[in-house]
């Protein structure tokens, strides 16, 4: 393990979340809150930390392989969470480290579940900083930091693999700066356009620029007790569709982008996943129908619920708790769909999901037919065999995690069974509100400071997609073999 | 520049590594996927998995976009097929590796002109012809020629006892009747270019430019013997082998070639009547000693291993044979090569790398495009490279004195007409004039580049 080279990409990470935080204090500043101090503080922590990781790194040897890239993405995510904790704290916000450090977490992985009782009271300098580690989580950290600083080695490809999301991760175009920089313009502009549109629809700035930043990471963080319930049916429509929007793959994006309208529309990813929010608003409308007693509007809340839980976004407009069991128990399913691979969701994600069905037929197909041959395809390829066995190890690992977060939970704290099923998948797939105890017109804070532990680390596991998180722990990562080095100063 | 590259081979991945540190975008397109997979985890580029002369892959892969297409896939249609449908695609310029002789000789121009290739790079070829220049004058490990052969260049190891051990260049003039610049040196991993004051040392690697013939008679006074290969083996009858014995034969230098293949020992002795071909295992000592190892004038080992290579020309160095030269594909053991006292290596991969690197940089200044020549010496760390001067260049005509020009930036050498001169503090350029740069550790693309 090239631990200078870790330690220095850390450095570097530091140094750009003390800038992130200039938002924050900036926008303080604009309101005249007091509370724009802690800001300064945390800046001048992040700064000298990161200056000093940066200095100690000085790496002579830049190379990075899988090794290091999944231990810098890890380590990233955890260290950033722990000094973005830190407003939290000096504002009084939150009083204990634990709850801040779940916050911060919560906001950097787009879970959105909050343990923030009263959300009105909260300085805007310090929702700020909420929404934007939604903002700055969804696209991922080290894409950032690939897209504004010069890439000083041809192999960050294994960063950008750990940081992604999804089974297969590709490039745009043959740079990875400047894949990353397309990324990031096609976020900024989409995020721009929500604003624009929210603000137009007569939601003043500060919230639209709030919730846009929200729904662009697929995040969920709230400012108001009440969600979104109080904004008008054209603001709520305008989320609907973000949401959505920014659960479908980036690469299709880039697709429209460069006129190729034809391959852009074959995905089967995309049409399944589209398929998938028209069925469940379908069923969701029927059951909810009695309650509202109005086409109109349980169609607006069903979608918006629909596509804030694919999305794994976590806003809601009505309280989902109080509907009838099968409109909640279509609402627990799709968060564990997850929308589609490389977009800025959690969640097992589309694609795998496809893979995993397909498999499955083949699967039978070779039972019935013991000699048949038979191959995966996905989006017109053929899927090769390393691939499928990695989505069918992953749903192993991804259910393995989710019922040790599940029992580990339930056995410190004793609620509900609905509770600790909807919360621990509602961490886990990066969403934000579950039912019962958790549901969107409450939040996290009656959990005990050993479960608010576990559930971070659970929102960890879900965001980076298990791996890079588990592999910080193997011993082989991290034991140095002594010949290997040997042998490369002779050569 | 956009570039594609078809094919992920050794040859492949020498151009693509080039062309990525050259800070180019580049798609490559192999068919299988183990190896694209590879590649994008080292390199920065694009992989498509594919055949390449299968329209889906090439067009994701941009083809039509593409400023410069090159196939090296180990088949010669293949890479002429693919080129010619990228051409019809729109890609700008193409580039085939065409390695095999039948398609090199009369059939060459005819074809790649059918075809719209716009460069047919033959790695083997390329090799032999610096295989061939080197054996021209043995007692050095590499040489180079500008402007049609009127400007050389060298690449030399001091030995231990060698005249130059601790001599400041500036020096140099007085010791020395012939007139040669000294004008790089690598001392252990790092590569200067070095001014008057510099000490030069045994086990240093120079670099020496002069006139043609200049270089010889310096180093007939340096004491290392010159004397003329007339007699040469080769082991390994690939390739290569042919190209260059063929060249040789024509220049009236006997030759031994060491075949173990029988058939291909067969076409040899058909396509070279003068050679002498041998079907045996030439590592097989006693038959080297047999064939007359001891009185060659040169052993030069070309089989596809480099492990062989290596140890044969160990071998024929402890016998004493006056030059011997190995080829090596792989980089990691040419330092291991050089360990065991071999100066000479030649590697047909980064002569072809250094090729298609020159081709690209000259395509991407096309507007004032004046490079004529690259080259790379001192494991690539130093370039040397020839440009044309126009008339819109900015110092025309002012003496070198007062032009300031970058760190480790030195002109080597000025052919005017048919005169070459190495340049003093007075000597200028001027419009028409060939001129040779030597860079270290940093990329000149037009002649302006030289200039603070």
């Amino acid at each position: 393990m090239n631990k200078r080279m870790v330690l220095y990409m850390l450095g570097k990470i530091l140094m750009l979340e003390s800038a992130l935080l200039l938002l924050p204090f900036i926008c303080g500043l604009i309101y005249n809150e007091d509370v724009s101090y802690c800001f300064v503080y945390t800046i001048v922590i992040a700064a000298a930390a990161g200056a000093l990781f940066m200095l100690i790194g000085r790496p002579r040897n830049k190379a990075i392989f899988a090794k290091e890239g999944f231990a810098i993405v890890a380590l990233t995510w955890i260290l950033m969470s722990a000094i973005g904790a830190l407003p939290f704290i000096f504002s009084g916000v939150i009083t204990n480290y634990t709850d801040a450090f779940f916050e911060t977490v919560s906001g950097f992985t787009t879970t959105g579940a909050s343990v923030i009782a009263n959300v009105e009271t909260v300085p805007k300098s310090i929702h700020l900083w909420r929404s934007l580690t939604h903002w700055v989580g969804g696209m991922g950290v080290l894409v950032l930091v690939m897209a504004i600083v010069p890439n000083d080695t041809g192999r960050s490809m294994h960063i950008m693999r750990a940081e992604m999301p999804g089974p297969i991760i590709g490039k745009l175009v043959p740079k990875i700066t400047t894949t990353a920089k397309i990324l990031y313009l096609i976020y900024v502009f989409m995020t721009v356009l929500e604003i624009l549109l929210l603000f137009a629809g007569g939601m003043p700035l500060y919230d639209s620029i709030f919730h846009s930043f929200g729904t662009a990471g697929t995040g969920g963080f709230g400012i108001k007790q009440d969600g979104l319930a109080g904004y008008s049916p054209y603001c709520q429509w305008v989320i609907t569709v973000f949401m959505l929007l920014f659960g479908i793959n980036f690469n299709i994006y880039y697709l429209i982008l460069m006129r190729k309208l034809r391959s852009a529309f074959k995905s089967e990813e995309m049409w399944t996943y589209i398929g998938i929010v028209l069925v469940s608003t379908g069923i969701v409308t029927a059951y909810i129908y009695p309650i509202y007693d109005n086409v109109v509007d349980s169609l607006r809340y069903s979608a918006f619920q629909v596509a804030s839980i694919i999305s794994t976004t976590g806003f809601s407009t009505a309280d989902f708790n109080l509907w009838p069991s099968a409109a909640k128990a279509v609402l627990l399913i799709l968060m564990f769909v997850g929308a589609c691979a490389g977009s800025t969701a959690g969640g097992f994600k589309v694609s795998r999901v496809i893979i995993i069905f397909k498999q499955i037929k083949a699967n039978l197909r070779q039972m019935l037919h013991s000699r048949s041959v038979s191959s995966v395809k996905f989006e017109g390829k053929n899927v090769d065999i390393a691939t499928v066995i990695n989505v069918s190890s992953y749903l192993a690992i991804y259910c393995l995690c989710y019922i040790v977060v599940f029992a580990m939970i339930s056995i410190i704290d004793n609620f509900s069974l609905e509770t600790n099923i909807s919360a621990s998948a509602a961490c886990f797939n990066n969403i934000g509100p579950g039912f019962d105890v958790v549901g969107p017109a409450s939040n996290y804070s009656y959990y005990s400071v050993a479960s608010t532990w576990i559930l971070s680390a659970a929102m960890l596991l879900g965001r980076l997609e298990i791996m890079p998180i588990i592999l910080l722990f193997a011993p082989s990562a991290w034991i140095k073999i002594k010949n290997i080095k040997k042998k490369r100063r002779v050569t | 520049m956009n570039i594609v590259i078809i094919g992920c081979g050794k040859i492949g991945l020498t151009i693509l590594s080039n062309l990525v540190s050259e800070g180019h975008d580049v798609m490559v397109i192999d068919n299988n996927p183990d190896v694209i997979q590879e590649t994008n985890n080292i390199y920065d580029v694009m992989g498509v998995c594919g055949n390449g002369v299968d329209c889906a892959p090439l067009k994701e892969a941009g083809v039509n976009k593409a400023d410069l297409f090159i196939a090296t896939t180990d088949s010669d249609e293949l890479n002429m097929l693919s080129c010619f449908i990228a051409k019809r695609m729109g890609a700008k310029y193409t580039m085939a590796r065409i390695r095999n002789p039948e398609y090199n000789d009369e059939s060459n121009t005819f074809m790649r002109k059918q075809l719209d290739i716009s460069v047919a790079i033959n790695p083997e070829l390329l090799a032999a012809h610096e295989l061939f220049n080197i054996l021209k004058l043995p007692s050095v490990a590499k040489i180079e020629t500008f402007s049609g052969g009127n400007f050389e260049m060298i690449e030399l190891r001091l030995r231990q006892d060698s005249r130059l051990d601790g001599i400041r260049i500036a020096d140099m003039r007085d010791k020395f009747k012939s007139k040669v610049l000294i004008c790089a040196v690598q001392r252990g991993e790092e590569a200067y270019i070095p001014d008057g004051d510099f000490v030069l040392k045994s086990g240093d690697k120079i670099g020496l430019s002069a006139k043609h013939g200049e270089i010889a008679r310096f180093i007939k006074e340096l004491g290392a013997d010159q004397k003329k290969t007339r007699n040469i083996m080769l082991f390994g009858g690939g390739r290569i082998a042919y190209y260059l014995a063929r060249k040789l034969a024509a220049a009236g230098i006997a030759v031994t070639i060491i075949e173990r293949d029988r058939k291909v020992c067969d076409s040899l002795s058909e396509a070279l009547p003068k050679a002498v071909i041998v079907n045996g295992d030439g590592t097989e000592q006693e038959l080297l000693l047999e064939e007359g190892l001891m009185s060659v004038d040169a052993f030069v080992s070309l089989t596809g291993m480099d492990e062989e290579n290596i140890l044969m020309a160990a071998f024929a160095q402890s016998k004493n044979v006056p030059k011997v030269i190995a080829k090596i594909n792989r980089d990691e053991l040419t330092p291991l090569a050089e360990h065991l006292g071999i100066d000479s290596i030649i590697s047909p991969k980064k002569t072809v790398a250094n090729s298609v690197v020159q081709y690209a940089r000259a395509l991407e200044n096309s507007a004032g495009s004046s490079m004529e020549t690259l080259y790379k010496f001192m494991d690539g760390k130093v370039e040397a490279l020839e440009f044309k001067v126009k008339s819109d260049f900015p110092m025309l005509n002012v003496p070198f004195k007062e032009v300031k020009l970058k760190k480790n930036i030195l002109v080597a050498g000025i052919m005017r007409e048919r005169e070459t001169i190495i340049p003093s503090g007075d000597d200028v350029l001027s419009a028409g004039d060939s001129v040779i740069i030597l860079a270290a550790n940093q990329r000149i693309n037009t002649l302006s580049d030289i200039l603070k």
